[in-house]
């Protein structure tokens, strides 16, 4: 039925040739989103890998748990099959008037519409010895080999920087027992993003699973041994000296936009697009990391580099390329991760700082693995957020309950149509229901567990 | 903790040693006497050759005698030959009188039977501890210290590791290959048939050019499947450790007297009777459920849906599969396997079996109705509620073994949409065979036609038990864990698996649901799947997971860093299952298979 759908939809107009630059979640989502639309051309020019693998997966090659081939969510005949031609080089140079790219191998590419899907470059602030060898981030496959590299004989590796990424490094060097200290400038790890329950669960889980989390401190220097490979680290506060065998500079990413400064683009922190994913230059589209929203939604951010926005993007671009204009909404906020074995989800507005219309209650289990925390607003007591930290809840039914403005009681007595943890698992809805309980003075009870049926009525 | 770990390695390398090494041990003594052969004039022919030989007054070595007992069994076989054409006794049919090719193996393994002497016959108790019990528990002292790890997700290094990284495509082929055509060749000289052999040659000449040469695979090797960088060369010593075992086994049990020695007085202890291979069989696989059980249970300690679908798997082998039916013996009934169901059990329409259970008094009427009621009510209504898991990861044997033995090797399964291709025809192909088989046996036992169409029902018996029974559940089934991952048998092979994968594409609630966008495509979730499913293909799209193959063990839930996946069993849109109706975006839901 769908299949018709799309046929029926297809553009008459004359074939165009669409070129996309990056090879990531956003490129590969518009590539593949512009074929189901259109019989348009289409290019995916990448110098990183021939072929699209999941970025989220690189720290699970280098622990051995899956190979890079496994990290390829399409196989190898998908792309001649659905005609998006592959591109393995580097763009140096775009000619926005001429409408042609100039690639590293001295070949140029022209196209009709243009798709940048650029990424995301590590944040470096010219910290001394920044650029030595044996320092490096985590984004790239290139960075992944580059640790791969240094990896044999490691004695210690520093990792600079809380965050995302830096506690994924330290699951990496871990994994293969490499010593691991973590140079955290905040109190608690990502407190700028946890609320300070969670974010010292996070940290006392950090410091249990034996790395060497060092909070509040700063990366003075990088130490060079002389042959201009890292050897040592210097922590700013304290001046302590910090052997070891590789830095991990893991203080965020930025737009990867530099080499285009001077291009003509519109670029703040990123390059600068409208609700359409439409930059300043005709026929340019901007997604991804690399894009910086200038018509903001409320609660959002302008740089959004996380893998959800991107596909987003990428599905967006697609409909826009092809004529059926479509404004990008990333729907409500959600997102997820793992610290080493805590897995974290989040729906809604759960900011680390608590806003004055917002209340909350929060509910940790004793073992400082799993909790529950719901936000909800001071006045109505519409529930406007969940916090999940070793506990899987369900999106459709968080997401549902969000946007329909429900009540905090509603969705207490209802909890159990959130819980996506496996069966047999322990359902831990009551002890939050308690917590409200008494914050509230009320004696309101679980009415529904666990259980698709439910939901499936639920969400009709 | 370390130490106590490699204490424990080292204890199980030994108590390997051991093992493989006894089966050089000790000679056999056998005497015209102990001869238990039911026709005269071959127990007769035998013995007089057996003197001429002089087969009965020396102590002669395993390998050896037993070699010397088959050429003595031939020698009476051409005297007998000879004879019957001069003097074939009156009223005595040529072929009573003549020894059949078909009856050298069973003459040989009985000759062979207890007449081994030697330390493991004298001490099978000390042998017994330094062999099942040695292993066991070096095993366990390695397996142990793992509890006080912190629970989660223990897959570092399975890609960096000799034994579990898999082997490349020429190694696989180098297995692949000589296993066939040996298995194959092997059938053919014990049966002289050739009908079968080359029915099954043509077969399996059609899949490796359809495998290996028409998608160019040996240049170009296709993405996901269990090709790694490097071969892992433990893994090929652990294969091929399994593929001998399993030869063994099956067809020359002779060779492995002192294994069977070693474990009868524990026989004798349940069923009073002597051990058989299929004892021997039953008891390791019952010592590598429970030890390698206790390691699943280390590795998900987090996890309480494995924690309680491995103890199930544990309780069904050693309870229902190995300890009742000894038991059963024992009480002087038929022994029987409740939970194996037809056609797995492929010999529970087999006459003997048959007869057997009528002539056993009202349990025996009861296990033949029981059997018969699993197949035409239980499987279908039981998936209907649970899926094909209630069987394939919570009870079944070569399940439970998989998910136990095989669990280090999960991985290794092929994932390409090619391997799924294939997995359909083979599998539903050996379904067919199993049905058409099981209706000529019966077309048999009820009108007594021993021939329909030109083909008899007892040679495809035969054939049937020999390349599905024998070569590809047990040597391919099990010695391929390290080559193809674990569920080789149950993916391609296994005919029940066919059966209630039917119904749990067509008729179940369950399926597995995923989690909005929450799925960032990081292939944990395929990479780890037995069954070589692309989990990762349906997550990315927000869609449900119905699959006739999945055998719902939950693996792919357990690794999903993003909490993504959930088995779940509802009747609410069981005609819809698989629509995507539970997208996040704007329209991230066709399921249009490119092929």
């Amino acid at each position: 039925m769908f299949y018709a759908y799309i046929q029926h939809h297809k553009t008459n107009e004359n074939v165009s040739n669409i070129v996309i630059i990056g090879n990531g979640i956003s490129g590969i989502s518009a590539a593949r989103w512009v074929r189901k639309l259109s019989d348009h051309t289409i290019t995916v020019i990448s110098s990183e890998t021939d072929h699209f693998f999941s970025r989220t997966a690189l720290m699970y090659i280098y622990m051995g748990h899956m190979r890079y081939e496994d990290t390829k969510p399409y196989e190898d005949w998908f792309w001649k099959k659905n005609r998006i031609n592959l591109v393995n080089d580097h763009v140096d140079a775009i000619g926005f008037d001429s409408k042609q790219l100039t690639l590293r191998s001295g070949k140029t590419i022209s196209y009709d519409k243009l798709v940048l899907a650029l990424g995301s470059k590590s944040n470096m602030f010219g910290w001394p010895g920044q650029d030595l060898d044996a320092v490096g981030g985590l984004y790239s496959f290139q960075d992944l080999e580059k640790m791969e590299k240094h990896s044999q004989g490691l004695k210690r590796a520093v990792i600079c920087g809380g965050g995302l990424i830096g506690i994924e490094m330290a699951e990496m060097f871990h994994s293969r027992h490499i010593p691991v200290t973590m140079l955290v400038r905040e109190q608690s790890y990502w407190d700028n993003v946890l609320p300070l329950e969670e974010s010292q669960m996070i940290s006392q889980h950090i410091l249990d699973s034996d790395i060497d989390l060092r909070l509040g401190v700063n990366l003075g220097e990088i130490k060079d041994d002389g042959n201009g490979k890292a050897k040592s680290v210097i922590v700013k506060e304290t001046g302590e000296e910090i052997p070891c065998g590789y830095v991990g500079l893991t203080a965020g990413v930025s737009p990867n936009v530099g080499w285009l400064k001077e291009s003509g683009l519109n670029i703040g922190r990123g390059i600068q697009v409208n609700s359409h994913l439409e930059t300043n230059m005709p026929d340019v589209y901007a997604i991804g990391d690399c894009a910086e929203q200038t018509d903001v939604k409320p609660g959002r951010r302008g740089v959004e580099a996380i893998w959800y926005t991107g596909r987003m993007m990428g599905e967006t671009v697609a409909y826009n390329i092809v004529g059926k204009p479509v404004a990008y909404d990333p729907g409500l906020w959600f997102n997820s991760a793992k610290f080493i074995d805590i897995e974290y989800q989040v729906y809604g507005e759960v900011p680390g700082k608590l806003p004055e219309h917002l209340k909350t209650i929060y509910w940790q289990h004793p073992d400082g693995d799993k909790s529950i925390r719901i936000n909800y607003h001071v006045d109505d007591y519409t529930v406007k957020g969940f916090n999940l930290f070793g506990i899987r809840y369900r999106h459709e039914v968080c997401k549902k309950w969000i946007l329909d403005n429900t009540h905090i009681e509603e969705v207490l007595q209802n909890l159990g149509l959130a819980n996506f943890d496996p069966e047999f698992y322990e359902e831990f809805e009551s002890n939050i229901i308690n917590v409200y309980n008494q914050t509230e003075s009320k004696n309101i009870s679980l009415k529904t567990k666990r259980g698709l049926s439910k939901v499936l009525s639920f969400l009709k | 903790m370390k130490v106590i770990q490699y204490i424990g390695i080292g204890m199980f390398i030994i108590a390997l040693l051991i093992f493989t090494a006894i089966l050089g041990i000790g000679h056999h003594e056998l005497a015209p006497n102990d001869i238990n052969i039911d026709n005269q004039y071959h127990k007769e022919a035998i013995i007089e050759a057996g003197q001429d030989a002089g087969l009965f007054d020396s102590k002669i070595g395993g390998v050896a005698f037993i070699s010397k007992v088959k050429s003595v069994i031939k020698a009476a076989q051409k005297n007998l030959e000879t004879k019957a054409e001069t003097s074939l006794p009156d009223g005595v049919s040529e072929w009573d009188y003549r020894i059949g090719d078909g009856w050298i193996g069973s003459y040989t393994n009985s000759m062979v039977s207890g007449t081994a002497r030697g330390p493991v016959q004298n001490k099978p108790w000390l042998f017994f501890l330094l062999t099942f019990g040695l292993a066991s528990l070096g095993g366990l002292l390695f397996i142990i210290p793992k509890f006080s790890e912190h629970p989660g997700i223990k897959h570092n290094g399975i890609y960096h590791h000799s034994l579990t990284r898999g082997l490349k495509w020429n190694m696989k082929m180098v297995f692949l290959i000589p296993t066939i055509i040996g298995v194959i060749l092997f059938g053919f000289l014990k049966d002289g048939n050739a009908l079968w052999p080359i029915i099954t040659v043509v077969l399996a000449l059609l899949i490796s050019y359809f495998v290996f040469y028409r998608q160019d695979s040996k240049e170009n090797n296709p993405q996901r499947d269990s090709s790694p960088i490097n071969t892992g060369w433990l893994g090929v010593i652990a294969g091929i450790y399994f593929i001998g075992f399993y030869i063994l086994l099956y067809w020359a049990p002779a060779y492995i007297t002192n294994w069977i020695d070693m474990v009868s007085p524990i026989s004798k202890l349940l069923s009073g009777n002597a051990a058989s291979q299929w004892f021997l069989y039953g008891l390791m696989y019952c010592f590598i459920v429970v030890v390698m059980g206790v390691r699943m249970l280390t590795k998900y300690q987090h996890n309480k849906y494995q924690r309680i679908r491995t103890l199930s798997v544990m309780f069904f082998q050693t309870g229902i599969a190995f300890l009742l039916p000894e038991i059963l013996v024992r009480l002087n009934q038929p022994y029987y396997d409740f939970k194996n169901i037809w056609p797995l059990n492929y010999s529970f329409f087999f006459k003997y079996n048959i007869d057997n259970l009528m002539s056993s008094g009202g349990l025996g009427i009861f296990m033949l109705v029981w059997g018969i009621i699993l197949i035409v009510i239980g499987v279908p209504v039981i998936t209907y509620f649970f899926g094909k898991r209630w069987y394939c990861s919570w009870v079944c044997g070569c399940g439970g073994l998989a998910e136990t033995l095989g669990d280090p090797f999960r991985q290794l399964s092929d994932k390409s949409l090619r391997a799924w291709k294939y997995e359909r025809f083979i599998i539903h192909g050996v379904l067919v065979f199993a049905v058409v088989m099981t209706g000529f046996v019966l077309v048999h036992y009820f009108t007594g036609k021993s021939h329909l169409l030109g083909l008899s029902s007892d040679s495809m018996k035969a054939w049937y038990g020999f390349l599905i029974g024998a070569g590809f559940s047990g040597v391919v089934g099990t010695g391929f864990y390290p080559l193809m991952g674990n569920r080789v048998w149950c993916r391609f092979g296994c005919p029940l698996a066919a059966y209630l994968g039917l119904v749990q594409k067509f008729k179940s609630r369950f399926r597995i649901t995923t989690n909005g966008g929450q799925c960032i495509s990081c292939g944990n979730c395929s990479t780890y799947c037995e069954m070589g499913i692309d989990v990762r293909s349906y997550a990315q799209k927000g869609q449900d997971i119905v699959r006739s193959s999945c055998v719902g063990c939950g693996v792919c839930s357990a690794v999903c860093p993003r909490g993504v996946l959930r088995l779940e069993n509802a009747s609410g849109d069981i005609a819809t299952r698989t629509v995507p109706e539970r997208a996040i975006h704007i329209t991230e839901d066709q399921v249009t298979l490119l092929t």
